[in-house]
């Protein structure tokens, strides 16, 4: 089945700026990724894994523009990428209430204008997708619990119906019951909206639970691509082999 | 307004009472009462002159005694404390105003901006701010809103500090990429997003600025730079009085207890802001 790529990125290098030690020093800059080709498929769940420092999280944010020092290409068929994080607790504003921050992408959307009255309409969609009441609508970040910061964080990147998501890490921070629940969430959300998830994480099993396709990124590079059954089943790469021993699979 | 009282009750988890609150509102109340009631009504005329009653003692005519020229001491302080209060109102509003903005701009801006300004503002901090106000006074000329305007630019430089260190905190949270990825311009961003997470550090920075505003008045007054007669600020009665300090303590030590009371109100009322939002 010939699928649509949603993001197509060919041969993306990504670069940091290196401190000056001294201020006669000549600038330099660090090679995070080097030369990266990917493609995320639509309707897909893609699963990023490698050891952390690997240039996980660079990539997504070269996707969706917060890198700005970078050279390759990226081809995105929707414009509006929403991005979820590894960390509830500093993912959301604390001086806000929930329905403040699910209003705020609305009240900034240059697409079009909302009204007050579609704005809070689309808040109780949402939080009916993400599942959870509306009285927390009132409450602040700090009275919820992590598992239900990151139903908020996953409803706030939801609110202008993007059709990609990239969670960076979206369970790292979570217990393992209340990563099941997230997963769940995520997957019915690729399932119900089609939405495209590009998915990261270290976790190698949770990859092969929500995935149809993995990729094994170590320095920067991408060094192995497949159906999670066949990577984990027959792995090609020497290191994808380590990692599947060290998470205690192979 | 339920929501204020039980912020003074038993905190239920800790047993603890927010006793500075308490004391704090108390002591601030009574102060703003006495100012407030001071604009329309005062036990004598402030400014009336009274040969026959100079330098009295604590009477229960003149509960605070009579100055040098007769003058119901209790009464100008009543007079006095508003145009205090005043100036170090204006202080705060001209020196957190500007201060926050410049902190903001900075601290989330970054670069060569901010690498000049804090330059410019650690060179103003290098002064002591009761020598870089009397250099702006210098400037200026004397009077109130002279005095007010030289403290408030004096005390520009904390407050941009302060604000400055909040903004280098919050600018790198994730939720600040969040609004970035959502769209929101950068005045957005800075004003609508992080500013409201500084407010408990401001408030309390507000608080002690309040206090050494009203300090630096009274010690600008006190070398005669302040409020000109016939206004009388505190600090311009009391260095009236300084002369009068053997002969009639009670004259000095009345109006030294206003200022004490009002520095301590505010600090207890700043401190016990912070604890409430720890």
């Amino acid at each position: 089945m010939e699928q649509e790529k949603v993001i197509q990125i060919r041969d993306l290098k990504v670069y940091y700026k290196q401190y000056r030690k001294n201020i006669f020093g000549k600038k330099r800059r660090h090679q995070v990724l080097k030369g990266v080709s990917i493609d995320v498929f639509e309707g897909e769940i893609l699963g990023l894994a490698g050891e952390s420092g690997c240039g996980k999280s660079t990539l997504a944010k070269a996707i969706v523009g917060m890198n700005k020092d970078i050279e390759g290409e990226i081809n995105l068929k929707y414009s509006d990428t929403q991005m979820v994080f590894q960390d509830p607790y500093s993912s959301l504003n604390p001086s806000k209430k929930i329905g403040w921050l699910l209003e705020e992408p609305l009240r900034v959307d240059k697409e079009r204008k909302w009204t007050p009255k579609e704005r809070k309409e689309k808040v109780l969609e949402i939080m009916k997708a993400i599942g959870l009441p509306k009285e927390m609508l009132e409450r602040y970040p700090s009275q919820l619990s992590g598992g239900q910061r990151q139903r908020v964080s996953i409803g706030v990147a939801l609110m202008r119906s993007p059709k990609v998501i990239i969670a960076d890490e979206p369970v790292s921070a979570l217990d393992v019951t209340i990563q099941a629940q997230i997963l769940q969430l995520l997957q019915q959300l690729n399932r119900d909206l089609g939405i495209t998830i590009l998915f990261i994480s270290h976790d190698l099993r949770v990859i092969y639970q929500i995935c149809n396709h993995v990729a094994i990124m170590k320095h920067g590079e991408i060094k192995e691509y497949g159906i999670p059954y066949e990577v984990y089943r027959n792995p090609q790469n020497d290191y994808t082999k380590e990692l599947l021993t060290a998470a205690g699979i192979k | 307004m339920k929501k204020f009282f039980s912020l003074f009750k038993k905190n239920k988890a800790t047993g603890e009472r927010n006793t500075f609150l308490l004391l704090g509102v108390i002591i601030t109340g009574f102060i703003l009462l006495m100012v407030i009631v001071g604009l329309f009504y005062t036990p004598y005329n402030p400014t009336k002159m009274d040969a026959s009653a100079k330098l009295q003692g604590i009477s229960f005519k003149h509960i605070m005694g009579t100055d040098n020229m007769g003058r119901d001491v209790f009464s100008r302080v009543m007079y006095g404390s508003r145009i205090t209060v005043a100036i170090a109102t204006f202080t705060i509003l001209i020196g957190a105003g500007i201060g926050t903005i410049i902190g903001a701009l900075t601290g989330y801006f970054g670069g060569i901006g901010d690498e000049i300004t804090m330059r410019i503002i650690d060179a103003m901090l290098a002064f002591p701010s009761l020598l870089l106000s009397l250099v702006f006074v210098s400037l200026f000329g004397t009077g109130t809103y002279q005095v007010a305007i030289a403290l408030g630019i004096s005390f520009i430089p904390s407050f941009a500090r302060i604000v400055r260190g909040e903004f280098l905190r919050c600018k790198n949270m994730d939720y600040v990429e969040v609004a970035r990825l959502q769209g929101a311009s950068n005045i957005r961003i800075i004003f609508v997003h992080i500013l409201p997470n500084t407010v408990g550090v401001l408030l309390s920075s507000v608080m002690i600025g309040f206090n050494n505003a009203v300090l630096a008045e009274a010690g600008l007054s006190f070398l005669g730079i302040g409020a000109q007669p016939p206004h009388a600020s505190l600090g311009k009665m009391l260095s009236d009085a300084q002369g009068y300090l053997f002969n009639r303590p009670s004259y000095v030590m009345s109006i030294g207890l206003v200022i004490v009371l009002m520095v301590l109100g505010f600090s207890f009322l700043g401190e016990g802001i912070k604890r409430i939002k720890n």
